[in-house]
């Protein structure tokens, strides 16, 4: 069963209708990423889902309840923000309890969850504090704090981590990751535009551009299957390589070619049947670009060299355009330098030209 | 490793430039303090001093005469109790109004920046024009309601007219500075199961102390510094300061009293007086504010 659904949304945004339509299920206990970049309508979606927006289309159901026109308070949601949004004006116990307080919760109940909370997040001992007393990390583990308190089935992280430094970022991922698998089967809808927390946190990411969602699924599968140019182009850092070309009919089935650069596509798994002749865009990753000897493709001259400690990015170019190329941190190359490249054909992507769609 | 030595020399402090900066802000501020000046020593002087035309020079035999006989024993036309019966109509006026302007103010902006009630723009739209249109305009339409009401020419009348005139500003105000505190703090207490008062009480107002006290400095000057209102709504009974001081001031037979007049004028500006002195620097914000109103 899944605990939220949201089912064919449009929202009415200051007079802007959004998504025109727009449909997502997410299981119990999953931790879905909702992936994209500013304006493509991901923060939007999880405030209709919290009810912060109001839905002009559609249904939203939470644990089996159609919760469309309930209030926020009532749909059995927690929300942290990534500006932390806790109350200046009181202490970290009192925002941690003031939705409790809000919602009459007994004062033994209300303590009880407060220091239980307070433990998991190793914020005890600020708990009288008021918030301009605290760190930014400590400020987001208060508000996760909040937010875990009200123990809720859904919860809901707008962006969490972006005010933070890189160093406490990845802290508080990997202590985020921890607290689903803590929590057990509380699902949770985190927004983000960073693909490294939506590969590290996602049990499937929702890939979103334009408020049309471009993709759903695993990171595996986001990662190494994207569904169209855009999902390829926007996950994976350095970026994935593009090359045009076109599709051929060879002795040995079909092949890519680009120029007189030619691939076998004997060992690809195309989604949908391809035609000769087809006009193509071919995705590599710089990772499964290798630099080698008895490779396929000669000819390319080496432009600039990136160490980036474990690995090094080379990018070269010959005639037709520049690649990008992902090798061990201990290879060294160096301006001018020629090399011949090798490429798996299982590893690549093909997307059709026009559409954009994987092939 | 050495201390860095700094090099080059060293800059000037005092250089032309600088002098003439100083002398001008030292000229424009005896310029602007002369007034003042010579009220306080005129209020000082007996009126035989005052006669012999010195008005810059300090009092030789110094009396407070003049103050008391302001405050207590100056004639208003027939009566003569002096500005202190204005002085506490004022304060009558001024608390009531302040209170609520602000109250109303502070809901309103409250209600506009963070509720989006359907027509808010256009409602915020209405409220503006309201500020932008000179206060005479309303005066004889204003009469005429309260007349036919029944509440003309009484504190009531005088206190809902304040209200009314002090919503634009203070819905402007509140609206402004509410639009400037981050929207995910009101998600954030939606959530938690606020309701539109547990919020602005419990939330909003605990935030709202530099505006509130900007707020409290405008309407305490301007109510307190109003005349027209007064003369035209409170009716006889409460006339505020102001006006008990211009009638005051123009009603003396023979001989004009130049150091009542003085005292009572200074008495009168008190009030806006201790609070521009005890609020320098949030009355400076609090013009700012005020300053898109014009």
């Amino acid at each position: 069963m899944s605990t939220v659904s949201v089912r064919d949304v449009t929202v009415a945004f200051e007079a802007v209708q959004v998504f025109d339509g727009l449909s997502l299920d997410i299981e119990e206990g999953e931790f879905i990423v909702l992936l994209g970049p500013s304006g493509c309508g991901k923060s939007t979606l999880l405030n209709a889902i919290a009810g912060l927006l109001d839905v002009a289309e559609g249904q939203i159901w939470i644990n089996g309840k159609n919760v469309t026109w309930e209030e926020p308070k009532d749909r059995g949601i927690a929300m942290v923000f990534q500006s932390y949004a806790l109350y200046p004006r009181m202490s970290v116990r009192e925002n941690m309890s003031f939705g409790l307080r809000m919602a009459k919760t007994p004062r033994p109940e209300i303590e009880k969850r407060v220091t239980k909370a307070a433990e998991l997040l190793q914020i005890t001992p600020l708990l009288d504090r008021r918030p301009d007393q605290l760190s930014g990390g400590q400020r987001q583990r208060v508000a996760i704090g909040r937010a875990l308190v009200r123990d809720a089935a859904v919860f809901l992280f707008d962006e969490p981590l972006s005010n933070l430094d890189a160093k406490l970022r990845n802290e508080l991922r990997v202590e985020i990751k921890r607290l689903h698998a803590r929590l057990g089967k509380t699902t949770m809808v985190y927004v983000t535009h960073d693909q490294i927390e939506a590969l590290t946190l996602a049990d499937r990411i929702v890939v979103m551009k334009e408020q049309k969602i471009q993709q759903i699924g695993t990171p595996d599968e986001i990662y190494h299957r994207p569904a169209n140019l855009f999902v390829a182009g926007f996950v994976g850092s350095p970026q994935m390589n593009f090359i045009k070309g076109r599709l051929e009919n060879t002795g040995e089935g079909l092949s890519f070619l680009a120029g007189d650069r030619r691939l076998s596509l004997s060992g690809y798994q195309f989604a949908t049947a391809p035609s000769a002749g087809q006009e193509v865009v071919l995705g590599v990753r710089p990772e499964n670009l290798e630099i080698s000897s008895t490779g396929i493709w000669p000819g390319f001259k080496v432009d600039i060299v990136e160490p980036m400690g474990a690995d090094t990015v080379i990018w070269c170019s010959d005639g037709m355009g520049s690649v990008q190329v992902r090798t061990s941190g201990s290879r060294r190359a160096s301006p001018g330098e020629s090399m011949t490249l090798n490429i798996d054909p299982a590893q690549v992507s093909l997307f059709a030209a026009d559409s954009g769609e994987r092939l | 490793m050495s201390a860095a030595v700094p090099q080059g020399r060293r800059p000037r402090h005092l250089t032309a430039g600088r002098i003439g900066v100083y002398a001008f802000l030292i000229t424009a501020a005896l310029f602007f303090m002369l007034p003042l000046w010579i009220m306080v020593v005129t209020s000082l002087k007996p009126m035989e001093e005052i006669r012999l035309g010195n008005i810059l020079a300090l009092p030789a035999a110094m009396t407070f005469e003049a103050w008391t006989k302001a405050w207590s024993s100056a004639c208003t036309g027939l009566e003569c109790n002096g500005i202190s019966v204005g002085f506490w109509n004022s304060v009558r006026i001024l608390i009531p109004s302040v209170i609520l302007s602000i109250v109303a103010g502070a809901i309103n902006g409250y209600a506009l920046s963070f509720w989006r009630v359907k027509g808010a723009n256009v409602m915020f739209g209405i409220l503006l024009l309201g500020a932008f249109i000179p206060y005479q305009v309303f005066l004889y339409p204003l009469v005429r309601i309260f007349s036919l009401t029944g509440i003309y020419n009484s504190l009531t009348c005088i206190v809902l007219v304040h209200v009314i005139f002090g919503l634009p500003t203070m819905t402007l105000l509140f609206r402004n500075y509410y639009a400037g505190l981050p929207i995910e703090l009101f998600k954030a207490a939606r959530i938690d199961g606020g309701g539109f008062w547990t919020i602005f009480f419990r939330v909003i107002l605990p935030m709202s102390t530099p505006i509130l006290v900007v707020a409290t400095i405008l309407q305490v000057t301007g109510i307190w510094n109003d005349f027209i209102f007064g003369l035209t709504f409170a009716g006889r009974q409460n006339l505020p300061m102001t006006v008990q001081l211009n009638n005051i001031v123009n009603s003396t037979q023979g001989e004009r009293a130049y150091n009542v007049d003085m005292a009572a004028t200074m008495l009168a500006a008190l009030v806006p007086l201790v609070v521009y002195f005890v609020s320098g620097r949030w009355f400076v914000r609090g013009i700012a504010a005020g300053a898109v109103k014009g």
